[in-house]
């Protein structure tokens, strides 16, 4: 026993010393990052960030993307009053709806849930519940406000020039020198499938199965189903026809890019080979070329196609073909290099020239890692293909940007990332369902 | 008997060739007529386009010739905004790891998780990587304004499910034994994934984690253009201002960096796994 208990002891230090040693390098790194990051957060200037951030703007976006408004507006040049959906032309209202009454000089505008607006000439009562009623007017071209007693709630906004009130996300009431403006939000993404003015506006399913075989044609030249699918795909709201065709534009940019890539990566992968091509300085050079059209990045290449092809997804696909020839090529070339000789003995022993060596001692050994790169590729450029599409080689990276910078409307915005989504998504599944049917025995994740 | 086998065998092999011969046709047809319709829906032809290819690179390397010694004074006016890339790459790339260890750990088959969270957790990944990095940004550009900050969050939320998914491989890859000896001893899950499973995949780790930071570079300089901030932004400002030798010095700032990025990543990788090893 006596013996047994200092080397035990003795083990535990030689244990603890080891665990000490192996402990210190991820310490090391870690207290590493940590520095880095610390360093990262003054460099971001993440303190100041987090000040300015408005987090109210992203839940705005949020609901804006769900909810539709109706503007009324009374404008004091004309003396008009109209009642439109997202205030645009196109979507105004013939007849008033049925929250409005009165006319231009002496209106009332009914909120719902006890919210009130009357307009009298260039005067407003605005009586929202809880708070009281607020009264303005325009008098020397200065907008008068009369408030109820008490503080100011930070909803309101009244000055001089103009007067704002939004008491609940759904209602808000804007008085301006030129007009009075009153907005009703709604849930639901209003005129997706037709526009506002279209006949076909606000019918249900089954009354649309019924327009489209009835014989009796709204347009005297067009079969009712056409003129049906033409209304939605030229909704000029919504712009169906616009959005998909963008998204096929992304898609073929993705799928000829790689196409492109991987024609090109394949013979010149021989070439820099070093089991395939004795020649070091060829290979050097070919391999340099692979570097280089990488190391240009897809971005650079982008740019440069843009100034010379113009919009379109010509400029994308070559973007990516350009890229991709020098990864894939890269990855082709390694691949060659991995491969088993005897299986091109075993060819060359029948007395195969050397192009049928190739193809049947060389290309089956490289063909799932071909396949499986070239699947992974289509996929990841989809990606790729939507953000170079935003720097204006077109597709619906062009679309997301365009409406996202005019912010007119969130739900548009809304319904383009949906979109772009459900696309990467697809083009993901439909690569892996591929690559799990053309590589028997392979990858079974 | 010999005869008719390779009759058969004949009549197979011609139908594959037929096969493969019109699946390839096939695949020629959807290129050529793929790059017609591009070539329609663009707004510059083909044709004329290749003619101006070089146009705008000869122009850019003009503009700064003619500024002689005084464009190589834009390098140190730019770096900043090339550290900042850099910074976001990294940034993302570090805590894009950090979940992804977590999210590895726990959809990996032999570390004794619970196995209903496993698929959960893959799925899970499998969004994160598919998500597109610039909806992100841009969604948070409008939140959080024009900052480096979007564009890491941006990335970084891609780069964990990407690396989670590559993680939770060289998980099931390892050697359980030590895990085994550790759980003798009494050891609790967190110190058996500390002294069991990091050190074996910490290699691994590492190259993974370089070959992402080198991608992520490249994420980061794109998003720039969207108003991230770094040397995207620089890029788009200069080149909507026509600035040639700005852009000329842009283009190859990037260029260096990622090349330079690209080179020693290779080099880190080899020696992190082993040259044997190296893929």
């Amino acid at each position: 026993m006596a013996v047994v208990e200092p080397s035990s002891a003795m083990l535990a230090e030689t244990v603890r010393v080891s665990v000490k040693k192996a402990s210190a390098v991820p310490m090391l790194l870690l207290t590493g990052v940590v520095l880095y990051l610390i360093y990262a957060w003054n460099a971001f200037d993440i303190t100041a960030l987090l000040e300015r951030a408005q987090l109210s703007k992203g839940a705005l976006l949020v609901s804006d993307s769900i909810a539709y408004k109706t503007h009324v507006t009374k404008s004091f040049r004309g003396n008009e009053l109209e009642v439109a959906i997202e205030g645009e032309r196109t979507a105004t209202y013939k007849q008033l709806p049925d929250w409005v009454e009165g006319t231009v000089d002496s209106f009332s505008v009914d909120l719902g849930e006890g919210y009130f607006v009357r307009v009298e000439g260039q005067g407003l009562e605005f009586e929202v519940p809880g708070y009281g009623t607020i009264r303005s007017k325009l008098v020397d071209k200065k907008i008068v406000t009369e408030l109820p007693e008490g503080a100011v709630p930070t909803w309101l906004n009244a000055r001089d020039v103009k007067l704002d009130a939004r008491p609940t996300f759904s209602r808000r009431v804007q008085f301006t020198r030129a007009k009075i403006e009153i907005h009703k939000f709604d849930y639901g993404w209003e005129n997706f499938w037709f526009p506002f003015n279209s006949v076909l506006h606000g019918k249900s399913f089954g009354e649309l199965a019924g327009i489209a075989a009835s014989s009796d044609r709204i347009e005297a030249d067009t079969p009712n189903w056409l003129f049906i699918l033409k209304s939605f795909w030229g909704n000029p709201d919504w712009q169906h026809g616009i959005v998909a065709v963008a998204l096929f534009e992304t898609i073929l940019m993705a799928v000829l890019g790689t196409v492109t890539a991987a024609a090109c990566a394949l013979p010149l992968a021989f070439v820099a080979a070093s089991n395939f091509n004795r020649n070091g300085a060829i290979r050097f050079v070919v391999r340099r070329i692979f570097d280089f059209v990488r190391g240009i990045d897809m971005l650079i290449w982008s740019l440069i196609f843009i100034r010379a092809f113009g919009l379109g997804p010509l400029t994308g696909s070559l973007a990516i073909a350009f890229t991709d020839t020098g990864s894939l090529g890269k990855l082709f070339s390694e691949a060659l290099e991995n491969i088993d000789r005897k299986q091109v003995e075993g060819v060359e022993s029948t007395g195969a020239n050397r192009w049928q060596r190739y193809r049947f001692g060389v290309i089956p050994q490289i063909l799932p890692v071909f396949t499986s790169q070239f699947l992974y590729y289509v996929e990841s450029n989809t990606r790729s293909a939507t953000v170079i599409g935003a720097l204006g080689a077109g597709g619906i990276g062009l679309v997301l940007v365009e409406t996202m910078r005019t912010s007119r409307d969130w739900e548009n915005t809304f319904y383009i990332i949906g979109l772009i989504i459900v696309m990467v998504f697809l083009m993901d599944g439909a690569s892996s369902w591929l690559r799990r049917k053309l590589i028997a025995g392979g990858e079974t994740r | 008997m010999v005869d008719v086998m390779r009759n058969q065998l004949g009549a197979l092999e011609s139908r594959r060739r037929l096969y493969t011969g019109l699946s390839l046709a096939l695949l020629l047809a959807v290129v050529v007529s793929g790059y017609h319709e591009a070539s329609q829906l663009n707004s510059g032809g083909f044709l004329q386009g290749l003619l101006k290819f070089f146009d705008y690179p000869a122009q850019i390397v003009s503009q700064a010739w003619d500024d002689g010694w005084e464009f190589w004074a834009l390098f140190p006016r730019f770096l900043p905004a090339l550290i900042e890339t850099l910074n976001i790459a990294a940034v993302a790339t570090i805590i894009g790891a950090l979940f992804a260890t977590i999210l590895s750990l726990a959809s990996s088959r032999n570390l004794e998780v619970p196995p209903v969270i496993i698929p959960a957790v893959r799925r899970v990944m499998d969004i994160m990587r598919a998500f597109p990095e610039l909806i992100i940004a841009l969604f948070l550009i409008f939140v959080l304004g024009a900052s480096p900050v979007p564009a890491a969050i941006a990335v970084a939320f891609h780069t964990s499910g990407a690396l989670g998914k590559l993680f939770s491989e060289v998980n099931e890859n390892i050697d359980v034994k030590p895990l085994e000896g550790l759980k003798a001893t009494g050891s609790n899950w967190l110190q058996r994934v500390r002294f069991g499973v990091i050190p074996q995949v910490l290699p691994n780790y590492s190259s993974y984690f370089l070959l992402r930071f080198e991608i992520n570079v490249r994420a980061s300089a794109i998003l720039g253009f969207v108003g991230a901030g770094g040397i995207g932004t620089e890029l788009s400002r200069a080149i909507g201002w026509g600035a040639g030798a700005e852009t000329a010095a842009l283009f190859l700032m990037l260029f260096l960096s990622i090349v330079a990025i690209d080179q020693l990543s290779s080099y880190l990788r080899r020696h992190f796994v082993g040259a044997e090893n190296f893929k």
